[in-house]
């Protein structure tokens, strides 16, 4: 019982996530919706609230804005758990691609961040995507789970065979080190791994953590790093005012305020709209890492 | 009786007068029949089955949509050799849209599209240079630069972009249309949007507007039968767009004859002009490219469909056709137009080639309007980058 449907998915959509699947699951499954965000996302609270698993597919995160109204997350809370659109899973990808400008490459994940009863998930790589989606669609509650669309082409990735799940909620440690605690997520990574190995070359030891589930997110993993190391760099592309950044920052200031050595740093997009030809400026690259 | 009622039961005889009657004492005029009769919805009669024309507006007519042609062909090129970056959308095929709305609009009157947006830029008079160096993101393009292929705009014309989000040009023409209204101009405004964008629920919002509050608005729906790949039958319970509304009236045009779109665009504008409301135009058009640049458009539609189109229907050699038959211009001067033209927009690319990129401030201008005190950061955010006033 379980239906994915969006713009385009049938013959594969426009970044053939979706290929092969009506063939094998046939289209009263795998079907296209016309293009209709709101009513799209609504259609899948109405298919959840029946108790199945809605997979809806937003071509580009930043068509979501219309749908974002259909309030999903305060469905369980305002029925008093009558009803619930556990069930529904939205899938959208997101984030910069080198080409996109302005309503290609949005990062909106901040934004759904502030909705308690949603969760957000994003994956770094293949075989990380395969295990959260299984878990994403098989939770409870409604996700939102935003793929980066660089990593489409660029990710290369040994995934298993069969059905396994990640478990959502838990931030990974990537990297061990010492001296200082990286925070990031999906194809900001590798940006950050990068990083990491200019910085080893100066002596300092990087700790990197994939933070995988924003909302509602691994609090201890990260506070037990910064605990260790004492610094916190969080990075993110989305502008830096408001961003999810400034949560992270914020909570472990609050949980390690007497272990920290220096401020918490943000390293992300610039308070601008995205901007198409300003792209290599707006990103947060790999060039500043900042020690105490 | 006061003035404003004369002068307005005035301007509503002279506005009901065909122009014909005028035009057809003018030695040089030219009728040109249209074949497909117009459909109708909500409307006793439709616009004239004949257009009177000249031989001048027939020579810019066709180097008009000869230049969106050659223009669109070379932003072909040009992305493919990533000179352009980003998105684009071409036009051509569609040509007869834009010019014959143009040919019944004035500058007074303002226009809203969506991202395909390249050919009614210069239907509202922005030159090819702008168009290319918008594209490729220089400091020379209309937008400076930042805006890009789905950003294209034209203050001093009313020309209004441009906008990527599918749906949008409903609501904000109904905004236009209702500042038209309230500064008593008498003026139109036109919001474009295709099939695809036709069962979007803003759409619906803007023409309940528009209804109940009488805006000179007109919905023109540019229907080329495909919303990127989906075709209408298979998004659309309803395929045509005209009447899709039961308090609007509406007209189907056939979209590849300019002088249709040209008879209906005048209807159109004088209903609304008499206090009538809103009005819906469906020209059922064809774009030969695919929906981007990286959509080769052969994978939902067969070539045959595309190639017969191109035989059957083409604009611009319905025209030449039309030209040549009335003696307006032979076939060896098409040819040197043609080549003056080609030679125009390649200029025009290599200019706009060589043209700077904006200036690193650019960046963090014109987010706010005298970008109020905001201190933008570099990657370091110990490091202020810029301040601006």
């Amino acid at each position: 019982r379980a239906y994915v449907f969006g713009e385009d998915v049938k013959f594969g959509g426009v970044f053939r996530c979706t290929s092969g699947l009506a063939d094998a699951f046939g289209t009263h499954r795998v079907f296209n919706t016309p293009l209709c965000e709101q009513g799209l996302v609504g259609f899948g609270i109405g298919l959840a609230a029946m108790g199945n698993r809605a997979i809806a597919e937003i071509q580009f995160a930043d068509y979501i804005f219309p749908a974002f109204d259909q309030a999903t997350a305060k469905f369980r809370y305002r029925s008093g758990n009558a009803f619930n659109c556990g069930g529904l899973t939205v899938r959208s990808p997101y984030g910069a691609v080198g080409h996109g400008g302005h309503y290609h490459s949005q990062s909106p994940e901040a934004f759904f961040c502030h909705v308690p009863g949603l969760k957000v998930v994003i994956p770094r790589n293949p075989s990380q995507a395969k295990g959260l989606l299984l878990a994403s669609i098989r939770d409870p509650n409604p996700v939102i789970f935003f793929e980066p669309k660089w990593l489409y082409r660029l990710s290369v990735d040994e995934v298993p065979e069969g059905d396994y799940m990640l478990p959502l909620s838990n931030a990974e440690v990537i990297r061990e080190g010492t001296d200082i605690t990286l925070v990031a997520w999906g194809a900001q990574l590798a940006v950050m791994q990068q990083a990491c190995a200019e910085a080893e070359k100066e002596g300092i030891s990087c700790e990197l953590i994939d933070l995988r589930t924003l909302i509602p997110w691994d609090k201890e993993l990260v506070e037990a790093s910064v605990n260790k190391t004492g610094k916190l760099i969080v990075s993110h592309e989305a502008p830096v005012t408001g961003g999810f950044g400034a949560e992270i920052a914020a909570t472990i200031a609050e949980r390690c305020f007497l272990r920290l050595e220096a401020p918490i740093a943000r390293v992300c997009g610039l308070d601008t709209p995205f901007p198409l030809v300003f792209e290599p400026f707006y990103m947060p690259t790999a060039n500043k890492v900042s020690t105490a | 009786m006061t003035r404003s009622t004369v002068g307005s039961l005035a301007r509503r005889l002279f506005a009901s007068q065909p122009r014909q009657a005028a035009a057809a004492q003018a030695p040089d005029a030219i009728n040109v029949e249209i074949p497909v009769p117009f459909q109708l919805h909500l409307l006793q009669e439709g616009p004239a089955r004949e257009s009177v024309t000249s031989r001048e507006e027939l020579v810019k007519m066709y180097r008009d949509m000869f230049r969106i042609r050659r223009m669109e062909i070379t932003a072909d090129k040009l992305f493919k050799s990533q000179l352009v970056r980003g998105f684009c959308h071409l036009y051509d095929g569609q040509e007869a849209v834009t010019i014959g709305m143009e040919a019944a609009l004035t500058y007074e009157d303002t226009v809203i599209t969506a991202y395909r947006d390249h050919a009614t830029f210069l239907g509202r008079g922005g030159t090819v240079h702008e168009c290319f160096a918008e594209l490729m993101g220089r400091s020379t393009g209309c937008a400076r630069g930042k805006g890009g292929s789905m950003h294209l705009y034209k203050p001093s014309n009313n020309f209004y972009g441009g906008w990527g989000i599918v749906g949008t040009t409903g609501p904000l023409g109904a905004g236009l249309a209702f500042a038209n209204k309230y500064e008593k101009k008498n003026n139109v405004a036109m919001a474009i949007y295709g099939d695809g964008a036709g069962n979007q629920g803003q759409l619906f919002e803007a023409k309940n507007m528009a209804g109940l509050w009488d805006l000179p608005l007109i919905f023109l729906v540019e229907n080329n039968h495909y919303g990127m790949g989906t075709a209408e039958w298979r998004a659309s319970k309803k395929t045509t767009f005209y009447d899709r509304v039961s308090y609007i009236p509406g007209i189907k045009v056939d979209g590849m004859d300019a002088f249709a779109v040209k008879e209906a665009t005048r209807f159109a504008k004088e209903h609304c002009l008499s206090g009538k409301g809103p009005i819906v135009l469906e020209a059922d058009t064809y774009r030969y490219h695919g929906h981007s640049m990286s959509d080769p458009g052969s994978t939902y539609r067969t070539r045959n469909e595309i190639q017969g189109v191109r035989q059957e229907r083409d604009p611009i050699e319905r025209i030449k056709k039309l030209m040549i038959k009335e003696n307006v211009m032979r076939e060896e001067e098409f040819k040197a137009v043609d080549k003056e033209i080609k030679q125009e927009v390649d200029d025009a690319a290599a200019k706009a080639k060589d043209d700077p990129n904006p200036g690193e401030e650019e960046l963090f201008m014109n987010i706010y309007k005298n970008d109020s005190g905001l201190k933008t950061y570099g990657c370091d955010r110990n490091m202020v980058r810029v301040q601006l006033p």
